[in-house]
């Protein structure tokens, strides 16, 4: 995409955001089109989606078959570029050697970060799910509710689009009529799973995914969301048309080159660009936020990694939005290292993830099915929204959050890995292999836990105080804990997806009485991380207020999942588009009051 | 990034069964190849091009280690009703890739595959005379492959034996499956840009007694 060097930029922008992904994405659309001035750096490369793509490729035109290596550990295919657990150059330590005290970091360096190939599961959090502390007296209460958010919901789906289908269940919200898109058929495993969770009282519904089953109706939906102004929709309509609806083939890991499902750099940045307002440094390494004699942000120092060299850019007030991880990071390296929006001291504390516990399990009913296309939209079709808040308020449940299942699915593309778990194959070869391949191909179904972690004192980060970067900034060193909550959910969840297995008349693959040590993810590996400057009520208990602004510094804004405080089951992504737009509207709202 | 490298001793032992081969004919693709010191293809490979084997690393079986490569993988995966032979659909080109790249766990899977080869042909020469690969009647290769399916194997050798065709099976296998003849052959339908999602068809719904529960 269209990016400028450092020496073609302007001399002070309204607004530097730092960071493309999710938050930045979203931040840069809300403030371009509002008419304000921004530069956005990025620490990774350009990229083009409609190019870069890899729609059609086979395994067999990848090298290893597309598996996963060390350099791209989701595989060959994967979006992501220059990332993974690993990233060149930038490297992260751990407080502990225990790995249970140990943090996973997914992180991606390129234009549009993570959004290039996350699995598009786009839910609302629920009402309860922003009062949690006043339910159950854990955790922190947001500083809003469920109704301060939900136009931002509803916007957000609109411009991305979202299928997916109002169901009416407890802290699960409905949408308002004709803003979801029809959601994809089940597929088998989805039909399976629905039926034997019927019997059991476990709810199996269409998911909310950000994929494009229909068209995009630009010229509505640009009036809906810009009423004010002719120019805007114009530029919103004409991005929208040049959106295709799925073709209902390919892994939407891969990213879409036909812009059917949400990418930052196919949705955010292509109107945000189409402003003129927008100027996109990428290969821009942040260290700090430049902060003046006054205690306002002035702008950012970077590296520019096609150079080596120290560069700045000043804007009038400053987005971080460079995941959360790392937006914590560039605060405490701020002001000498001293840190800055931290009189709270709460700067790189309650660091949450997702709890993750996966079952697999295999159902003979399956076997040899007549072959069928099962491709679908790329990704999961239906889940399990948590069912049992009755249950868990009546004190019957040993731990207090609720979790969501995804559904994983059964015919999906072989590439260079095993069409069907080795062992089923062990000891075969000959036409007797080929036959129990295709016999068990397909005859497996695959049910994720996605639960709420309760944030805690034990799971933070701070920076390491002897290793750096190739730059020489100081890294994240992470430190992790779970509480018997998490743990007792992820025990909960596997023996929950055993009888539902079991209810299918099939066997899981791995003994289901492990306990929830045994089961759960470690933390960071669902790469949902949150946290690590909430919001709140107040300067002491957190690090900003309801508009994602710092306390400390009224012209920062953290527009990522750092200001998250609780982590519902409910996959975090569009709660951060949610509220960066709505931090983004306040945010022009104070420019075109002249408090900038 | 590239960690676990070959120690050096298997290195040396490998370049010297390398130049050995060497002599009578040299590896396929001839670039001669540094373990250990090449590189993979990086954080930031290009995706949307078709690859070829042997596009980022060298391959570095010798033809007899590719000889033996086909017989085998072709007794695994045999043409059949179910598709064609494993060596018709680019088989043994994965398996060198495979076994060729500077990846730990591949890196791993070379030092059981490359002795594994070797192994097979002494063991066939010693049973009928003759490399595995020269081998002519199937029942003989076969007889091979059902004692290295038996995972009771007693002794340290026989079970490095066994553990040698499992890897090998599994690489094939994978290899297999990634080619459309391969899809084909397990049942896999799709990679097929299409107006509509269709979701399984009515036969399948029936005999799993469901029904679609996403109307339109
Ligand atoms: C495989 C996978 C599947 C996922 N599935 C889902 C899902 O289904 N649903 C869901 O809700 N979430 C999902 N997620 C999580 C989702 O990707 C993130 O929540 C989302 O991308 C966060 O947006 P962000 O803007 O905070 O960060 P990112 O998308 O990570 O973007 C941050 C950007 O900032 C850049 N950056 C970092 N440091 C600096 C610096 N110092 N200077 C300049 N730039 C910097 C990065 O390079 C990056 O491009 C998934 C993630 C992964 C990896
Ligand atoms: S499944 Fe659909 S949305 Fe996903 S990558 Fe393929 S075409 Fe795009």
């Amino acid at each position: 995409m269209a990016t400028i060097p450092i020496s073609r930029s302007k001399k002070e922008y309204d607004v530097v955001i730092v960071g493309s992904g999710a938050g930045g994405g979203q931040m840069a659309y809300t403030l371009c089109l509002a008419g304000l001035k921004c530069v956005m750096l990025e620490a990774g490369r350009s990229y083009v989606p409609e190019t870069e793509t890899p729609m059609m490729q086979r395994g067999d035109h990848a090298p290893l078959g597309g598996s996963s290596t060390p350099d791209k550990p989701f595989g060959f295919y994967d979006a992501t570029v220059n990332g993974g657990w690993e990233v060149p150059n930038e490297p992260y330590t751990q407080g502990s050697d225990n790995p249970e005290e140990q943090f996973r970091w997914w992180r991606a360096r390129m234009l549009g970060g993570r959004t290039n190939h996350w699995g598009r599961i786009s839910l609302r959090n629920g009402p309860y799910d922003f009062k949690p502390f006043s339910r159950d007296g854990l955790g922190f209460d947001w500083p809003i509710g469920y109704e301060d958010v939900e136009p931002y919901y509803t916007k957000v789906e609109r411009l991305i689009g979202v299928y997916g289908t109002n169901e009416g269940l407890e802290n699960t919200p409905d949408s308002p009529a004709g803003v979801l898109q029809p959601p994809p058929k089940g597929r088998v495993g989805d039909l399976m799973t629905q039926k034997a969770g019927k019997a059991m009282g476990v709810p199996v519904v269409p998911i909310h995914r950000a994929v494009l089953t229909r068209p995009m109706d630009g010229k509505k939906l640009a009036a809906q969301l810009h009423p004010e102004d002719a120019d805007t929709q114009k530029i919103v309509a004409e991005s929208m048309v040049n959106r295709a609806p799925c073709f209902w083939a390919t892994d939407c890991g891969r990213g879409c080159s036909i812009r059917a499902n949400y990418q930052s750099t196919t949705v955010h940045l292509p109107p945000a660009l189409a402003t003129g307002n927008l100027d996109i440094i990428a290969d821009a390494h942040v260290r700090e936020v430049i902060i003046g004699k006054d205690g306002k942000a002035k702008g950012v120092l970077f590296i520019d990694k096609t150079t080596g060299k120290e560069e700045r850019v000043l804007g009038k007030a400053v987005v971080l939005a460079a995941s959360s991880g790392e937006s914590v990071r560039i605060m405490l390296n701020s002001n000498g290292g001293e840190g800055i929006a931290n009189s709270s001291g709460l700067v790189g504390k309650y660091i949450m993830d997702t709890v993750g516990s996966d079952l697999r399990g295999q159902i003979p009913a399956l076997e040899n099915l007549p072959p069928h296309n099962d491709d679908g939209a790329g990704g999961c079709h239906f889940y399990s929204p948590w069912w049992l808040y009755k249950d868990q308020l009546a004190g019957r449940l040993d731990f207090a959050r609720g979790y969501h299942i995804e559904i994983g699915g059964t015919r999906r593309m072989p590439e260079g890995n095993l069409p069907v778990p080795a062992h089923y194959l062990k000891g075969l070869y000959g036409t007797k292999l080929k036959e129990e391949a295709r016999r068990y191909y397909g005859s497996f179904i695959s049910l994720s836990c996605r639960g709420e972690m309760i944030p805690n004192e034990g799971s933070y980060a701070d920076l390491d105080p002897d290793v750096t970067d190739k730059w020489g900034i100081p890294v994240m060193r992470w430190h992790w804990k779970w509480s018997d909550h998490e743990l007792n959910m992820a025990a909960h969840a596997q023996k929950t997806f055993t009888a539902i297995i079991e209810e299918m008349g099939g066997t899981a693959l791995t003994n289901p009485q492990k306990s929830g040590r045994d089961t759960i993810l470690q933390g960071g590996q669902v790469i949902h991380e949150v946290g690590g400057a909430i919001m709140g009520e107040d300067r002491a208990t957190s690090v900003c207020n309801q508009w994602n602004q710092t306390w400390d510094i009224d012209n920062l804004f953290l527009c990522d999942g750092a200001p998250f405080a609780s982590n519902a089951d409910k996959n975090p992504t569009q709660t951060i588009m949610a509220l960066a737009w709505r931090s983004g509207e306040y945010l022009v709202d104070q420019a075109r009051k002249g408090n900038l | 990034m590239i960690e676990n490298r070959l120690a050096r001793r298997k290195v040396l032992q490998w370049f010297a069964a390398f130049a050995a081969v060497d002599a009578n004919g040299g590896p396929v693709l001839g670039r001669a190849v540094v373990p250990g010191v090449v590189n993979g293809y990086g954080t930031d490979p290009s995706l949307a091009t078709f690859n070829q084997r042997g596009d980022y690393w060298s391959l570095t079986m010798t033809q007899q280690q590719r000889a033996v490569t086909e017989a085998l993988a072709d007794i695994i995966l045999p043409a059949d009703d179910h598709g064609p032979a494993a060596s018709a659909v680019g088989v043994v080109d994965f398996v060198d890739e495979w076994i060729s790249a500077p990846y730990p766990r591949q890196e791993q899977d070379r030092e059981v595959i490359i002795p594994g080869i070797a192994w097979i042909d002494s063991e066939a020469e010693k049973r009928f005379g003759a490399l595995f690969s020269d081998l002519v009647d199937p029942l003989q290769k076969q007889a091979i492959c059902d004692d290295l399916c038996d995972s009771a194997a007693q002794s340290k050798g026989q079970r490095q034996a066994v553990q040698f065709f499992h890897r090998f099976t599994t690489i094939c296998t994978g290899a297999y499956y990634s080619t459309p003849e391969g899809w084909q052959a397990v049942g896999y339908v799709g990679n097929m840009p299409s107006g509509a999602f269709a979701g399984p068809p009515v036969e399948v719904l029936d005999l799993l007694n469901l029904t679609q529960t996403v109307l339109e």
